[in-house]
């Protein structure tokens, strides 16, 4: 008997599907699985060497290890909050800047896309030539204003600050970019309706703009925050293993990237990433309710 | 009120903030065409003598090229992999709001892929099969076919679903309705993932670091390997960057009005 439509669809939709789905999930649940189990052993040295199951002696390890694991938390915090935070206001300002057309407005959009598509590993060793303590062109600008020089990604204090500013510079764009998209989507006439009330252009963004906004602003948010977590390249190019001799720009990425392919701790690699990726998961769940 | 003097000084905002952004890119090309003398003399802005000898310096390399060959090969593989692979999910996703299935790429997104990383190492050194192409044409395919997926499935809900149910009602298939009325449709958008797919496996760097070998590594981990052993060759690494950041800007002066639809992607559904 001849299929119905219905059912030929439904074999058609699933047959398209299949494939993709089957694939992120062998790359993605299957591995988290080994990971997790990973976890609970003691894994170390070559990789067919064999380990027995430990319970969570390696969770027990990482929270109790005030040297590497908690410095790295709090460094991949207070670089997510300071290099989000920037982007967010830099963003929403030259987003509404740019909201109106102008002549040239093509070329400032694609001078925008250059630092989101350019090789973050290029842009790290670039920022190293501009901020080299001696020899870097941002140096020689601060002196023509009076400014003295800064050692930048040369000091244990200066590390993470420079890579929020190298962050800020190569991510701003796709905030401003994304919150474009937001503000194109918003009727005008809440804001014509304000100005006739009187209100000025602070009061109708503060109090129009802003919350019809709200959820292009939280997409935005959650998209940045996961990324500044995770953020890699950058940290490793400019500062190499373990960011840096002092370890002073280690995040967890960095770090648990260390334990694995530098020191070969398999074990206790994979409890910092398991705890690693449930503070993430932890983070868009709390953004996302929050805008509920 | 819109005075001229409120114009004129958002277009010297616009300009700043222009300038900001580019400099920095411009510096790297002018670094590029300096000797290793004139670059570290932070007093020679952008007029000099321009030396093409970082360029030739790149080509006699014995890791550059090659990298570069690498790095097209698993860039124009996976991609290709991906997009044949995520359009008909996508389109499937889009025309029978299988949104449940969809969200599976939100965790691929969510996910931290050195927490795959860890695992896939582990178990393709137990494989012997660490520096081949096909695994790091797997793992750049982690990162596609979530973002093909996703810039698709975006795609396809904003074609008009009457073309399509005109061409069933003509005697057309629901796969012959994809295969001939909505592919063409979305030749546009498929352009726009694959270009964006190509550039994150491009610049992909964690994968390749530890995933590729001295004859499979890609540009940026040939790159990475510079400053490493080449900590002052500053000329020649800019020029490095220079060749693999050029392709970028070509592609984002051409189709920048695309390019900013697929980054945006539904970031505006909330």
């Amino acid at each position: 008997m001849a299929l119905t439509i219905e059912q030929s669809n439904r074999r058609l939709k699933w047959a398209m599907l299949t494939p993709a789905l089957l694939f992120v999930g062998a790359m993605i649940i299957f591995p988290l699985l080994f990971t997790l189990n990973l976890s609970t052993t003691d894994a170390f040295g070559a990789v067919n060497a064999g380990a027995k199951h430990i319970g969570l002696q390696n969770f027990a390890d990482a929270f109790s290890d005030s040297r590497r694991f908690w410095p790295a938390v709090w460094r991949t915090i207070g670089f997510t909050v300071g290099a989000v935070a920037l982007e967010t206001v830099f963003g929403l300002a030259l987003a509404m800047l740019m909201r109106r057309a102008f002549r040239g407005i093509r070329w400032v959009r694609t001078v925008l896309i250059i630092p989101l598509l350019a090789t973050p590993v290029a842009i790290g060793i670039l920022w190293l030539l501009i901020l080299d303590p001696t020899n870097g062109i941002a140096n020689h600008l601060l002196g023509t204003l009076g400014i003295p020089p800064q050692e930048f990604l040369g000091s244990v204090s200066g590390s993470l600050p420079t890579l929020v500013l190298i962050d800020v510079w190569q991510w701003t764009p796709m905030m401003t970019l994304l919150l474009l998209a937001g503000l194109s989507t918003l009727s005008e006439e809440p804001e014509e309706a304000a100005s006739m009330d009187g209100a000025n252009a602070w009061q109708r963004f503060r109090y129009v703009v802003l919350p019809m906004l709200g959820p292009t602003l939280t997409t935005a948010l959650v998209l940045r925050a996961v990324d500044g977590l995770k953020t890699f390249d950058i940290i490793y190019a400019t500062k190499g293993a373990g960011g840096g001799s002092s370890f002073e720009a280690e995040t967890l990425n960095v770090y648990a990237y260390g334990l694995t392919f530098d020191y070969q701790e398999y074990g206790l690699a994979a409890a910092v990433l398991v705890i690693f990726t449930l503070f993430i998961i932890g983070v868009v769940v709390l953004l996302r309710r929050r805008s509920a | 009120m819109r005075t001229p003097s409120m114009k004129a000084l958002r277009g010297l905002a616009i300009t700043v903030v222009a300038l900001f952004f580019s400099l920095p890119i411009v510096w790297m090309f002018a670094a590029a065409f300096k000797t290793n003398v004139q670059v570290t003399d932070p007093s020679i802005g952008l007029i000099f003598k321009p030396t093409l000898d970082n360029f030739k310096a790149v080509i006699a390399d014995d890791r550059i090229l090659p990298s570069m060959v690498n790095s097209l090969i698993v860039g124009v593989t996976s991609t290709a992999l991906s997009a044949i692979i995520a359009v008909p999910a996508a389109w499937a996703v889009g025309r029978f709001r299988m949104h449940r299935a969809g969200s599976l790429v939100l965790v691929a997104r969510i996910v931290p892929a050195i927490s795959l990383l860890v695992p896939w190492y582990y178990l393709f050194a137990q494989a012997g099969l660490v520096g081949s192409y096909t695994v790091l044409i797997l793992s750049h395919m982690f990162v596609s076919v979530p973002l093909i997926l996703w810039i698709m499935i975006g795609f396809f809900e904003g074609l008009p679903i009457e073309l399509e149910e005109a061409a069933r009602v003509d005697g057309l298939t629901a796969f012959g309705a994809f295969r001939r009325i909505a592919l063409p449709l979305a030749a546009p958008g498929t352009a726009t993932a694959a270009v964006l797919a190509f550039v994150a496996s491009w610049n992909n760097f964690m994968f390749a670091l530890i995933l590729s070998d001295e004859h499979t590594m890609t540009v940026p981990v040939a790159l990475f390997s510079f400053i490493s052993y080449a900590g002052t060759d500053w000329g020649g690494l800019m020029a490095a960057s220079t060749v693999m950041t050029i392709p970028v800007v070509v592609v984002a002066v051409l189709a920048q009005k695309h390019l900013v639809a697929g980054l945006t992607a539904g970031a505006t559904k909330g």
